[in-house]
C-alpha cells in the first residue's frame, strides 16, 4: 500500500468535526438558548450534527466497498500538524474496513442514543450541557477511530477520557457523583500512562530497528523511501514492519531481558485495560453508572470503553508478533469475563448489573482479538454495541418509568406497564445471553471457538483454559441477565400500586425498538464458517488483518468439535436462563430469600464475597489508596519540616543578611557621607570669622602675605 | 653723591609705606582715600624712575599719566561712594562700623 494508492476523500473530516460544531454551539449558545426558546433549539442540532456525521460515514461505507478489497481504504489530510526534523505528524483521517465499522457503530448508536436523551433529560436545567458533552464525546470518539497516527489517537483518548469525567459528574451537585467522576478520570490516568509509555518505546524502538535497514535494499522497495524515518502514522509502521530486516531487528530487540515487542504490547495493553475496564482497572465502571443513563449506554457500554479493543485490533501486526503479549491479553480478557459475571449475581442497581455485564463483556472482546481472531473480536464490538445498548437504553426507560428507582427489588411486573421496554429489554437479554440466532452468538460463540482453536497461547492446555474461562463466563452472563430481567418485568409491581409506571416517550421507545432489531439480526452479517454461509463481516475485515494473518497459528479442530462447542454454548445459555427463571419468576420461589437469610458460612463466605465485589475498592482502598494517601501525609511531612525549614532558613539569612546591610550603610556609608558635610559645614563656620568685613584687617592681611613673599623670597631663592 | 635709582625707589617706597599705613590706620573714610593716592603717586614715582633710568623710552611717562588720569576718577567715584554711605548710614562714614554693604 503507498499514498498514491489511497482514496482521496476530503469528507471524511467531517465527521468528527460536525458534532464538534453542536458541541461549540451549544457550549457558547445552549444556556441562553435553553432559557429563551426551549429545548428543542438545544437538542435539534445537537442530533442534526451526528445525524450528519452518520451519513457521510455511510457515504465512506458505501465509498469503501467500491475500491479493490486490497485499497480499501479512505484518506483525509485534513493539515499538517508538526513537522520536526524527520517526524511528520498531521490531522490526518484515515478510514479502512476497520475504522469504517467503528466509525459506523459510534455514529449510529451515538445518533440513536441523542435522540433517545431528549425524553431521558427532559426539563433537566443542564439540557443544553449534556448535548454539549455528548456531542464533545462524539468528536473524540471518532478523532479516535479515524485519526490516522498514535497522536491523533491519542488525542481521542484523552478527549473520551474526559468527556467521560464530565459526564459521569453531570449531576456534580451531588457529591457521590463527583467522586465517581473523578475516580474514573484518575485509573484512567494510569492505563493512559501505559499507553502512552508504549507509543515512546514503539517509536524508539522502531527508530531503531529502521538504522539497521540496509539501504541496497532499496531498489526493490522504492516506493517505502519515505517510511524510512521511524513515524507515528500506524499504516506507516505497519508497512516499515513489512520489511524482512526492519523486522528482525525489531523483534531480536531486547530491553532488560524483555523482548522489547512484548514490552511495547503490555504497556499499550495496560492502556487499554484502563479504558476498556479490565482486571484490575476496572473499578471505575461500575461507579461511573452514577452519570445519565444515556451516557452510560454510549460511553460505558457502546463506544468509549471499547476503545481498547478497538486500539488492539488496530496494532494487530504487532500483538501478533508476541505471543506472550496476546496469551497476556486472552487471559486477562477471560478472567475478567467470568470474574465480572459472578459479581453480576447479586447486584440489585439494575445499572450495576449492567455495568459488570459490560465488563465481562469485555473481556469476551479482549479473548478475541488476544486468540488472533480480531475480526470477529470486533464483530463482538458492534452486535455489543447494539445489544448492551439497547439493555442501558431499556434500563433508563425502566428508572424513569419507575420514578428513578433504580433498585430491581422495587421493580417487578414491569411488563404490564412498559411493554415496549421490556420487548427490547427481553431481545437484548437473549442476545446477551447468547440464545442461537440472536446476534450475541454469532459473536460470542465465534470468539470462544477461536480460542478453543487457538494455538498461540503460552498456557498449559493452550486456549482450552481460556474457552473454560470463557464458557462458564457465558453461563453466568446468561443467568445474571435473566436474573435482572424477571426481577424486573415479571410478578406484581408492588411498590406504589398508585402510582404506577407508564411507558416512555416515543423518542425512548421508538430507538429501544430499532436498538433491539438489531439485537436480534446484526448477527447475520458474521455467520459462522461452519453452516456453510458466507461470513460477511469477515470478508469485510480481512484486508486489514492481512498482514497478521500469517502469524496467528489454528489447532485446526474438526468441524465436528465445533459443533459440539456451539451445542454446549448454547446449552449454557438456556440452562442460565432456566435457572434464573426458577428461581426468579414471578417472585414465587422462596429459595433465593432463604438462601440470602441463612446463616451458614458456606453460603455466607461466598455471598458477601460476591456481594461485596470480591472487596476489590476496599483492597485498593487499604492498599494502593491507603499507600498514597499515607504518601501524601509523609510528603507533607517532608515539606513542612525540611523544604519550609530550608525556605525559612534562607529567608532568616537574608534578613540577617538585609539587617548587616543596613548597619553598614547605616554607618559606614552615611557616616562618610555625613562627616564630609559635617566637614564643610564645620569648616565654614570658622572660615566665616575672618570676613569682618573691617577694611584694615583686610588690608593687614595683604600686607602680611606681601611681606612673607618679600621674605620667601631672600629666604628661598 | 648723585641722585640716582635707588634714591628715587626710596622715596617711592617712603611714600607707598606712608600710604599704607595712612589707609590701615584711617578710620575716616576720606582719609582712606587720601592714602591710596599716596600709594598710586609712588607707583608713578616708580614708574618714572624706572622710565628714566633704565629703558629712555617715554612707556613709563605714558603710564604714570594714566595713573593721574585713573586716580583722577577712582576719586571721583570713591568720593560718590562716600557721598552714598554717608547718606544711607545715618552720617556714618568711619571704616571699623561700616563692615557690611547694607544697614
Amino acid at each position: 500500500m503507498e499514498h498514491a494508492a489511497f482514496q482521496q476523500f476530503v469528507y471524511l473530516f467531517w465527521i468528527p468535526f460536525f458534532p464538534l460544531l453542536g458541541a461549540v454551539y451549544n457550549g457558547l449558545l445552549g444556556s441562553a438558548l435553553q432559557r429563551r426558546l426551549g429545548e428543542k433549539w438545544i437538542h435539534a442540532p445537537a442530533i442534526v450534527f451526528p445525524m450528519l456525521s452518520f451519513i457521510i460515514t455511510i457515504a465512506g461505507f458505501v465509498k469503501l466497498t467500491g475500491l479493490d478489497p486490497h485499497s480499501r481504504a479512505l484518506y483525509c489530510n485534513a493539515w499538517s500538524w508538526l513537522h520536526i526534523g524527520n517526524l511528520n505528524v498531521d490531522i490526518a483521517f484515515w478510514m479502512d474496513p476497520l475504522g469504517a465499522v467503528m466509525a459506523f457503530v459510534v455514529t449510529f448508536v451515538g445518533t440513536l442514543i441523542h435522540i433517545y436523551s431528549i425524553g431521558y433529560m427532559r426539563n433537566d436545567p443542564g439540557y443544553w450541557r449534556f448535548f454539549s458533552y455528548m456531542n464533545l464525546f462524539m468528536f473524540s470518539m471518532l478523532i479516535l477511530v479515524l485519526g490516522d497516527n498514535f497522536l491523533m489517537m491519542f488525542i481521542g483518548w484523552e478527549g473520551v477520557g474526559l468527556c467521560s469525567y464530565l459526564l459521569i459528574g453531570f449531576w456534580y451537585k451531588d457529591e457521590k457523583n463527583a467522586v465517581a467522576g473523578m475516580k474514573a478520570f484518575i485509573v484512567n490516568r494510569v492505563g493512559d500512562f501505559g499507553f502512552i509509555i508504549g507509543v515512546f518505546l514503539l517509536f524508539w524502538g522502531l527508530g531503531f530497528s529502521l538504522e539497521t535497514f540496509d539501504s541496497s535494499s532499496l531498489a526493490t522497495v522504492t516506493s517505502e523511501e519515505t517510511h524510512l524515518n521511524s513515524s507515528l502514522v500506524i499504516r506507516e509502521i505497519e508497512e516499515s514492519l513489512q520489511i524482512e530486516s526492519v523486522h528482525e531487528a525489531f523483534t531480536g530487540k531486547k530491553i532488560f531481558g524483555f523482548s522489547l515487542v512484548t514490552l511495547i504490547c503490555v504497556c499499550l495493553f495496560v492502556g487499554a485495560m484502563g479504558k476498556s475496564a479490565q482486571i484490575p482497572l476496572y473499578v471505575w465502571l461500575p461507579d461511573a453508572m452514577a452519570g445519565p443513563t444515556p451516557v452510560s449506554a454510549l460511553i460505558h457500554a457502546a463506544t468509549m470503553v471499547t476503545a481498547g479493543v478497538y486500539m488492539v485490533a488496530r496494532l494487530h501486526f504487532l500483538f501478533a508478533l508476541s505471543p506472550f503479549a496476546m496469551t497476556w491479553v486472552a487471559l486477562f480478557g477471560a478472567v475478567t469475563a467470568l470474574y465480572a459475571a459472578t459479581i453480576g449475581f447479586f447486584q440489585y442497581d439494575i445499572k450495576k448489573v449492567l455495568a459488570y455485564s459490560t465488563i465481562s463483556q469485555l473481556g469476551y472482546m479482549f479473548i478475541g482479538v488476544g486468540v488472533g481472531a480480531f475480526s470477529t473480536g470486533i464483530f463482538h464490538l458492534m452486535t455489543h454495541a447494539f445489544f448492551k445498548g439497547c439493555l442501558f437504553l431499556s434500563a433508563g426507560s425502566i428508572i424513569i418509568g419507575c420514578h428513578h428507582q433504580q433498585d430491581m427489588r422495587k421493580m417487578g411486573g414491569l411488563k404490564t406497564y412498559m411493554p415496549v421496554t421490556r420487548w427490547a429489554y427481553l431481545m437484548a437479554c437473549f442476545a446477551i445471553a447468547g440464545f442461537p440466532f440472536f446476534s450475541g452468538f454469532f459473536s460470542k460463540d465465534e470468539i470462544l471457538w477461536q480460542a478453543f482453536n487457538s494455538k498461540d497461547m503460552m498456557l498449559p492446555g493452550g486456549g482450552k483454559i481460556i474457552w473454560l474461562l470463557g464458557i462458564v463466563g457465558a453461563l453466568c452472563t446468561s443467568f445474571y441477565m435473566f436474573r435482572s430481567y424477571f426481577m424486573t418485568f415479571t410478578g406484581e409491581y408492588s411498590e406504589n400500586p398508585h402510582h404506577v409506571p407508564k411507558e416512555s416517550p416515543k423518542q425512548m421507545t421508538c430507538v429501544l425498538v430499532i436498538l433491539g432489531f438489531l439485537s436480534i439480526f446484526s448477527g447475520f452479517v458474521g455467520m459462522p464458517h461452519l453452516w456453510h454461509v458466507h461470513n460477511l463481516f469477515e470478508t469485510w475485515m480481512e484486508p486489514v488483518f492481512e498482514s497478521s494473518s500469517s502469524l496467528i497459528a489454528s489447532e485446526g479442530y474438526t468441524h465436528t468439535l465445533e459443533w459440539m462447542l456451539m451445542g454446549i454454548s448454547v446449552a449454557v445459555a438456556i440452562i442460565g436462563a432456566w435457572v434464573a427463571g426458577w428461581l426468579y419468576k414471578n417472585r414465587e420461589n422462596p429459595l433465593p430469600g432463604k438462601l440470602l437469610a441463612s446463616k451458614k458460612q458456606i453460603i455466607r463466605i461466598p455471598y458477601n464475597l460476591i456481594y461485596n465485589k470480591y472487596y476489590v475498592d476496599e483492597i485498593y482502598q487499604h492498599t494502593i489508596v491507603w499507600l498514597i494517601m499515607n504518601l501524601r501525609l509523609a510528603l507533607d511531612w517532608f515539606d513542612r519540616k525540611i523544604i519550609d525549614q530550608l525556605v525559612d532558613f534562607a529567608g532568616t539569612a537574608g534578613r540577617w543578611l538585609g539587617r548587616f546591610a543596613g548597619y553598614t550603610d547605616e554607618k559606614g556609608v552615611d557616616g562618610a557621607v555625613n562627616a564630609t558635610s559635617d566637614m564643610v559645614i564645620f569648616s565654614g563656620l570658622k572660615l566665616v570669622t575672618i570676613q569682618t568685613g573691617k577694611l584694615r584687617n583686610y588690608l593687614g592681611v595683604v600686607l602680611a602675605g606681601a611681606i612673607i613673599l618679600v621674605i620667601a623670597n631672600y629666604l628661598f631663592f | 653723591m648723585s641722585v640716582g635709582l635707588s634714591h628715587f625707589l626710596t622715596i617711592g617706597a617712603v611714600v607707598f609705606s606712608l600710604g599704607l599705613f595712612c589707609v590701615i590706620t584711617r578710620r575716616n573714610a576720606i582719609g582712606v582715600l587720601m592714602g591710596v593716592e599716596l600709594i598710586l603717586n609712588s607707583a608713578n614715582i616708580n614708574f618714572l624712575a624706572f622710565s628714566h633710568f633704565s629703558s629712555g623710552t617715554i612707556d613709563g611717562h605714558l603710564f604714570a599719566l594714566f595713573c593721574i588720569v585713573l586716580a583722577a576718577l577712582e576719586c571721583a567715584v570713591a568720593l560718590a561712594i562716600v557721598l552714598a554711605v554717608f547718606r544711607n548710614f545715618d552720617k556714618v562714614i568711619d571704616m571699623e562700623q561700616l563692615t557690611t554693604l547694607h544697614k
